[in-house]
């Protein structure tokens, strides 16, 4: 194995390699060199000097927190002589799955293409760069015709290739033993269990305050709100990502979740970052992409209809086209199991020259993905800030949603450990709606696969993605909806079909996540 | 044939199914209006007939009714303004702190309708105005209509021009009540949020105005315009735009039947505590509530408290982009027609709230009650103001639990999680 020296070094050479083109690099070096202007730099003592200098004014903080910014999202590397694709995925069946999903959604995505007669990509006359440039913030009231695209895929084609998983090594057999899953996924992945979840989550404790819980009306605010506001205000005062990835832990006050998580992701929204902002959008003025159309139809279908999210509409196509187009998205796909989808400019087929990353960004959106982007409307209405924070939190979380790996946030991980825990923990339940032939996760995969967005209250998914940023882990999507099969179980024990157990879940918006996840977490026999 | 005697008889003479739905599930019996009832939810036209000298009805103890009988000093466009700015000068009058003003003279705590005119009453007085700030825009609105009628927006005198007395042309003879317009400043910096102009719509019940009690609907909605908000002047004769009533928005193009462009309250409240900060928010809420209350009380000494009387109250509030809530309108017959299914939840909910409180216990009612309902039924209604509870805290309750003071104790406030305050000002 690494030996834990070597692999530190690794770590801080990958880190100081991205550091050293950032912006931040630069802003270090100007505010260096702004410094020895004043009276406390002294040439004898330059170096210690400086680095005093950049600590008293802060710098050292964002300089911290950039680091643990990275830390949290790239993984420690694995082992100097591992190709990159192990930083990828390192199963190779894994590798070989994803890559066979990816070669189908590209090719529905080029026969919607060659059906409707419409390019991939194509850029805008002038008068209509015009007039994109003047509706740019009413999108909404557009009204094209859409009737013939279709989403390229749903998130129940995505659990039918999960479902058909199997690692080739690995002897399922017809001999049933104790290791043979009865849910719908089939390979053999570790999850945690209760115990080590309990570990891993215990901020969330029964005798730990917790907003979601001890924040109600009936609680009186000086037992835990008050003070837990205080730190919270702390924390943001010192600006510091790390204790604040640890104070979310606990929820986030309203008022501050805001900049608590921008704090954490890391976006400061400098004037080059709304540079960039601007530059994406010019960029959709002058080109038109065939996403484009999917996109529009996805917010049509989903945040439109939405309670809550149907006044943010005009903010989706905002974000969501300009996502399309980034191509700083690229970057996460040397740690992401996925490869963008090439595609090549017209009449160049198989010319490596000619080939191009198809969007720009390398993500097809499928049906329900402008619900990742709708709650975050909720906290930021400046565009370019809003653009960031989604786009960290895609690049840190989501993507994990819709691609095949091993990593314990994937989408892969998150249904075996939902189908375990419901399997060792609701045994009764499990069997029973096996039996009726209510597969659990057929009705749980969409929830995790939006991470409950669209499901829960607002109020209620950011309390949850609160926790999300805390842990940086998405395997609290699971535990929550065990947690929810566990509180309407009784209910669930009684339906006799697939459709009455879809319609006895089919509301969650009453739904306390806090208490919910408390209970299963921590209040269930085991 | 089973005797029906102590089963509340209703009439209504609004079909409306929020209502009769409740009605029946109370096991109340339907009769007709010239039997003996103790319920009628009348519309505002039979209120008018049922109070009319002419007819002389005379209700008896067990009859209520869902109307006061002048409630029109409080829903009418005109009648309204001219009893809160009767108020103001009453209070300058007695010197009260309450009417303080600002060194522009514009009333610090009082300044929550936008400026209004009577029209033709006021027209000279209106062009004054007008030409102080030629540039703003103005909003048309004829008093005795609903539902977004015969509204339009001004931003030339020339548009007017009908309504000037001097106006030789003009063959307007003095018109009846009917005809007459009030013209208010138009905000034309309303909050937007996601670009979208939006109003609120608050419900309150008042019980007794003498001494003044009164609920509020904790389930209050935002009606939200579906066409992107532009102050632009080539947009002011797009209705989409600028009115937010649902009837005018049903007919839009993007009128969507789900959410129906409504938002709750409650999202309105995460919305701005997460981009605006608790204080400012609360201190919104705090002010909604206040002006609320205050056109409550410039009403109450004309009002006629009859005690046969309740009323519930559709409140029309815009928010403009300082966080500053205006009183638009007071509707004393909010619509009952459900536009989507939570709508019709709502509303459904709303009538089975007002009932358990104005008709104890579900039995036939005798208006000599003291109209003091026990905590347990008031259902989604929150105390608003009781003027009783208020006078009995004593005379040193002091008034530094006026909102926009950010010093000072804060009374019996009840926790900041979207409730209404129980108000201790005088």
């Amino acid at each position: 194995m690494l030996d834990p020296d070597s692999g530190l070094s690794l770590t801080i050479a990958r880190i100081v390699q991205r550091l050293k083109g950032s912006s931040l690099h630069s802003q270090l070096e100007r505010q260096a060199r702004v410094s020895l202007h004043k009276p406390e730099i002294r040439l004898e003592t330059l170096k210690e000097d400086i680095k005093d200098f950049l600590k008293t004014s802060g710098w050292e903080k964002k300089l911290q927190n950039a680091v643990y910014s990275e830390l949290n999202v790239f993984p420690s590397p694995c082992h100097p002589a591992a190709p990159p694709e192990h930083m990828k995925e390192p199963l190779a069946y894994m590798r070989k799955a994803q890559g066979s999903w990816e070669k189908r959604i590209l090719k529905s995505l080029n026969s919607m293409c060659t059906e409707l007669s419409i390019p991939l990509a194509q850029k805008r006359p002038v008068s209509e760069q015009k007039e994109l440039l003047n509706k740019w913030n009413e999108m909404g009231t557009d009204e094209p015709d859409l009737s013939l695209f279709r989403p390229v895929y749903a998130p129940k084609d995505f659990l039918e290739v999960l479902m058909n998983l199997r690692n080739p090594n690995y002897e399922n057999g017809e001999h049933p033993s104790f290791r043979n899953h009865l849910g719908l996924i089939q390979v053999p992945l570790k999850v945690k269990d209760i115990p080590e979840l309990k570990e891993d989550f215990s901020e969330l404790g029964l005798n730990i305050g917790q907003l979601g819980i001890d924040d109600s009306a009936q609680v009186p605010p000086e037992f835990f709100e008050n003070e837990h506001v205080r730190v919270g205000q702390k924390v943001l005062a010192e600006q510091d990502s790390a204790a604040a990835q640890q104070y979310v832990r606990q929820g986030c006050p309203t008022a501050l979740r805001a900049d608590l998580w921008a704090l954490i992701l890391n976006i400061s929204n400098q004037p080059e970052d709304i540079l960039y902002y601007e530059q994406l959008k010019s960029n959709v003025i002058q080109h038109d992409l065939l996403v484009d159309s999917l996109i529009y139809k996805d917010v049509k279908l989903t945040a439109s209809n939405d309670d809550y999210y149907f006044v943010f509409e005009d903010y989706l196509y905002q974000v969501l086209l300009c996502f399309s187009r980034d191509t700083a998205v690229l970057e996460h796909f040397t740690y992401s199991s996925a490869t963008p989808p090439r595609s090549y400019i017209r009449g160049k087929l198989g010319m490596e020259e000619y080939a191009v990353f198809y969007p720009p960004n390398g993500v097809i959106p499928f049906h329900g993905f402008s619900m990742y982007v709708a709650p975050l409307c909720f906290l930021y209405h400046e565009p370019s800030k809003l653009y960031q924070i989604f786009r960290e939190m895609y690049v840190r979380f989501f993507f994990r949603l819709h691609s095949i790996s091993s990593h314990p946030s994937g989408i892969v991980s998150l249904c075996l450990l939902f189908e375990t825990l419901l399997q060792t923990h609701l045994p009764q339940l499990f069997y029973h709606l096996r039996e009726i032939g209510a597969q659990p996760l057929r009705i749980s995969f969409k929830w995790m696969v939006r991470a409950f967005s669209g499901y829960l209250a607002t109020d209620q998914l950011l309390l949850l993605w609160d926790r999300i940023l805390g842990y940086n882990s998405l395997e609290i999507l699971a535990v929550l909806a065990a947690a929810v099969f566990a509180f309407r179980a009784v209910n669930l024990m009684e339906v006799t079909s697939l459709a009455a157990a879809e319609a006895v879940l089919a509301d969650l918006s009453t739904l306390k996540v806090m208490p919910l996840l408390q209970i299963f977490l921590f209040a269930t026999v085991t | 044939f089973r005797i029906m005697a102590g089963k509340v008889k209703w009439v209504t003479d609004i079909e409306k199914s929020v209502l009769i739905n409740n009605f029946e599930k109370r096991g109340w019996i339907q009769v007709a209006e010239n039997e003996d009832w103790n319920f009628y939810w009348m519309s505002v036209q039979t209120i008018r007939n049922v109070f009319s000298v002419e007819t002389g009805y005379r209700l008896s103890d067990d009859q209520i009714v869902n109307h006061f009988p002048n409630h029109y000093e409080l829903t009418r466009k005109d009648l309204m303004v001219k009893n809160i700015k009767r108020y103001r000068k009453e209070l300058e009058k007695e010197g009260s702190p309450l009417a303080e003003k600002d060194e522009n003279g514009k009333y610090i705590y009082l300044d929550f309708v936008p400026v209004t005119f009577m029209l033709p009453a006021d027209y000279n007085l209106f062009v004054e105005e007008f030409r102080k700030n030629p540039s703003s825009t103005w909003i048309m609105k004829p008093c005795g209509k609903a539902q977004g009628k015969g509204i339009f927006l001004i931003n030339k005198l020339s548009q007017i021009k009908k309504w000037s007395r001097d106006s030789k042309t003009s063959s307007f003879i003095a018109q009846s009540s009917k005809e007459a317009y009030v013209i208010s400043l138009y905000i034309n910096n309303p909050l937007l949020i996601g670009g979208k102009k939006f109003d609120l719509r608050l419900y309150v019940l008042v019980s007794t105005y003498r001494p003044l009690r009164c609920y509020m609907y904790k389930l209050g909605f935002c009606r939200f315009c579906t066409v992107k908000y532009t102050p632009s002047t080539s947009e002011l004769d797009n209705m989409f735009v600028h009115l937010t009533n649902v009837a005018i928005q049903k007919h839009g193009d993007d009128y969507n039947h789900i959410h129906g462009g409504k938002w709750t309250v409650s999202n309105l409240r995460l919305y701005l505590e997460s981009t605006r900060g608790k204080e400012v928010t609360s201190k919104l809420f705090d002010e909604i509530h206040w002006i609320i209350v205050q056109s409550l009380k410039a009403v109450a000494p004309v009002m006629n408290n009859d005690k046969h009387c309740f009323e519930c109250y559709g409140y029309d509030i815009i928010i403009d982009d300082k966080l500053k809530p205006w009183l638009i309108e007071v509707n004393a017959s909010p619509s009952l027609t459900s536009s989507t299914a939570n709508d019709r939840i709502l509303k459904y909910n709303l009538i089975n709230d007002t009932l358990n409180i104005a008709v104890p216990n579900g039995e036939i009612p005798d208006c000599k009650w003291n109209k003091s309902p026990p905590k347990e039924v008031l259902g989604n209604y929150e105390v608003l103001y009781d003027e009783e509870m208020a006078q009995s805290d004593g005379p040193d309750r002091d008034l530094r639990s006026r909102p926009g003071q950010s010093t000072g104790v804060k009374g019996n406030r009840a926790r900041d999680s979207g409730k209404p305050v129980l108000t201790t000002w005088k």
